[in-house]
């Protein structure tokens, strides 16, 4: 037998050339639109930012193995990165967060940082963190009763794994081996809480072998190793073979949020350090090494994901306010076409 | 027309319910083989198996927030709470997110989806066996509430409710389970949900009741007919939320005088809306000063028989409010 030639890491997971160049440009988008909303904030268009920067490359390879407008998405406010792999546009979250009349998460109702969207399969999400765990545990469990091939992801962070619905999901979800991937972005912070005052034992991803089910702990920082964990839920989720929880270790690369200095809690030196983590450059230099990325194409892509957001940001910019008389509409189904 | 009690109405809907629709699904702790700690869904778990009549962990968020989840996938789910006294756990799934989940995505997520619980004291079961606390989602924007008092109404209502688009908390007051029995129509019998009922007409005065409290004031007209020559109305609200503020003002407008029944403390209850309700909107009718008759303001239903009794509302304390309104 021949002996077979290894193979570079991304072919191995069954990813092209032109999927993992594809994971890149959704990151790429991701933190475009990211920085364009803080700017947003800062020229006084938009009230308050929830950041996913240094969360995209997980977000994006934890989404990817999901199949588009079947499966399902119950995610968090630092999702920009899932929500555009799972097909929301830089207009929809740059429109919602404007709040616009039409944008397609609220009509304006909700503040930034609250990604959902009918047509997309993503679950519209609240303010109280952990909540939305249960809804995706309730869609995997409706997939299980009508035994049909769909399977659930959502996602929070390490301090929001604490909340209790959070583990009466995991424990309902690991009793009747549900179709639905947990995917916990432990960043290492809870606004200013680190981990060690904020998970016993520290690792969350221990905490799924309690409820039955696999947990592992994944590099949020390495995007092809965040994916193969995710197709493997996928796919156990899809067998009937039940849950996994994927704790990704990511960075926080920002502030918590707009209204928070991380400074006041956060050593300069760790903050400094952190730029030498962020996943874009490293996923970057993956590429590159993989013989996929060059510096040209990393520019022309680049220069792609700006003039996308522009357009995104013009278009969005453009659309109409919320209609104030509608304000009392949608309350109750009832007198609605 | 089959006589049936209350109990039995309860699960007749839900049996006729899961068969029209293989969308609707139950789910709560012991509804399957046992059939529910009263038994309401009884002989369902052998009709249509685990995966529709689904016995979940002990964990009321999850019953609410999975159910919630099953709605947005599609699917109609009826929860049971055990009891309404261990809904709080469950309480952020169903304010947080159940009220508001079709205004906060403008309408493009509906949660046509059930809470039933069993409320109410008179059954032994001190302060965690016996609460009303239905104020708590009268108050909620977003949320239906109904609670019925005959069998007729509990099977109607439910039907209705598991059909409605929007979330439906439905109170099943648990003396009343097997209290009596009565005719339930024939057929695909539905109540609509935001309908009152005018139980028994009066000219003299009305008292507005729901739940067990139908059949105390009901008792209690009669002895005011027999005893003071008093005819009161009784109209039973049926759903709390929305109010059918048309019934309450047209029976305040044919007696002039108002007497609010429940079971539940005063202070914020439900009966506070449906008094200032008519009070600014039936002010020109009234001759009488609009009267709560409400449990009384402690945290819960005391367990000794006395305490129990003490704190109950029952007929004969409807005819002492009602003498005192009516001598004006
Ligand atoms: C129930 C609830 N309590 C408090 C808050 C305020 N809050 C918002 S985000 C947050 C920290 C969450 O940290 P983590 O789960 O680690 O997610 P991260 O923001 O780090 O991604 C807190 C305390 C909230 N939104 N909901
Ligand atoms: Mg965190």
């Amino acid at each position: 037998m021949a002996e077979t030639q290894a193979q570079p890491r991304h072919a191995e997971l069954g990813l092209t050339d032109q999927d993992v160049l594809d994971m890149y440009r959704a990151m790429l988008l991701a933190r475009a639109v990211d920085e364009r909303m803080w700017l947003m904030q800062r020229a006084g268009k938009i009230a308050f930012i929830i950041s996913g920067q240094g969360h995209e490359g997980a977000q994006v390879a934890t989404t990817w193995p999901l199949r588009r407008n079947h499966d399902w998405l119950a995610p968090y406010y630092r999702s920009i990165a899932s929500a555009i792999t799972f097909g929301m546009t830089a207009e929809d979250i740059i429109t919602a967060h404007l709040a616009k009349g039409d944008d397609v998460s609220s009509g304006g109702r909700q503040m930034p940082g609250h990604y959902g969207g009918a047509p997309y399969n993503i679950v519209s999400l609240s303010s109280p963190v952990g909540t939305q765990v249960l809804h995706a545990v309730g869609i995997a469990m409706g997939a299980w009763a009508r035994g049909e091939d769909v399977v659930a992801l959502t996602s929070y962070g390490e301090g929001t794994a604490n909340q209790g619905e959070v583990h009466e999901a995991m424990n309902f979800a690991g009793v009747h081996r549900l179709p639905v991937i947990f995917v916990c972005e432990n960043n290492g912070y809870a606004i200013s809480v680190p981990l060690e005052k904020q998970v016993g034992g520290l690792s969350v991803a221990a905490r799924a072998q309690g409820y039955g089910f696999p947990g592992v702990t994944v590099d949020g920082d390495d995007p092809l190793a965040c994916y193969a964990a995710a197709k493997e839920a996928h796919e156990r989720g899809r067998r009937g073979d039940g849950p996994t929880l994927i704790e990704a270790r990511v960075v926080r690369l920002t502030s918590h949020s707009s209204d928070d200095d991380q400074r006041r809690y956060r050593d300069p030196a760790e903050v400094e350090a952190l730029k030498q983590q962020d996943p874009l450059v490293g996923f970057g230099r993956q590429l590159r090494e993989l013989g996929v990325l060059t510096d040209e194409l990393d520019q022309q892509l680049r220069a792609e994901a700006k003039a996308e957001i522009n357009e995104a940001s013009r278009r969005a910019e453009a659309r109409p306010e919320p209609d104030v008389s509608a304000a009392e509409r949608h309350v109750y189904a009832d007198g609605e076409a | 027309m089959a006589e049936m009690n209350i109990l039995e109405a309860i699960r007749s809907a839900m049996d006729e319910e899961m068969e029209r629709d293989d969308r609707v699904m139950v789910l709560g702790e012991d509804v399957g083989k046992k059939g529910g700690v009263f038994g309401a869904t009884d002989g369902l778990f052998a009709k249509y198996g685990e995966k529709r009549v689904l016995d979940t962990p002990l964990t009321e968020g999850m019953i609410a927030g999975a159910a919630a989840g099953a709605a947005i996938y599609g699917l109609r789910p009826i929860a049971e709470m055990q009891f309404a006294d261990f809904v709080y756990p469950a309480f952020n799934q169903i304010v947080s997110e159940i009220s508001r989940m079709r205004y906060r995505s403008n309408g493009t997520f509906g949660l046509p989806m059930v809470i039933r619980m069993p409320y109410g004291g008179g059954v032994h079961g001190a302060l965690y066996h016996s609460q009303s606390n239905e104020a708590y989602f009268t108050s909620t924007v977003g949320l239906k509430v109904v609670a019925p008092g005959t069998p007729a109404d509990a099977k109607g209502l439910l039907k209705a409710s598991v059909r409605d688009p929007d979330p439906v908390m439905f109170f099943e007051h648990k003396k009343t389970y097997r209290l009596f029995k009565a005719d339930v129509p024939d057929g695909d019998h539905l109540v609509p949900i935001g309908s009152a009922e005018v139980a028994r007409p009066g000219k003299d005065l009305s008292i507005f009741c729901y739940g067990y409290m139908r059949t105390c004031a009901l008792e209690a007209a009669e002895t005011l007919a027999r005893e003071d020559g008093v005819e009161a109305e009784v109209v039973d609200l049926r759903t709390l939320r929305p109010l059918d503020r048309a019934t309450v003002l047209g029976s305040v407008e044919r007696t002039g005088k108002a007497l609010v029944v429940h079971e539940a403390n005063r202070f914020g209850g439900f009966g506070a809306e449906v008094a200032a309700t008519i009070a600014q909107d039936g002010f020109e009718h009234l001759d009488g000063p609009v009267t709560r008759l409400a449990g009384p303001e402690v945290p819960g239903v005391p367990y000794h028989h006395d305490l129990e009794e003490w704190f109950m509302i029952g007929p004969a304390k409807i005819v002492d409010a009602a003498r005192a309104l009516a001598a004006y």
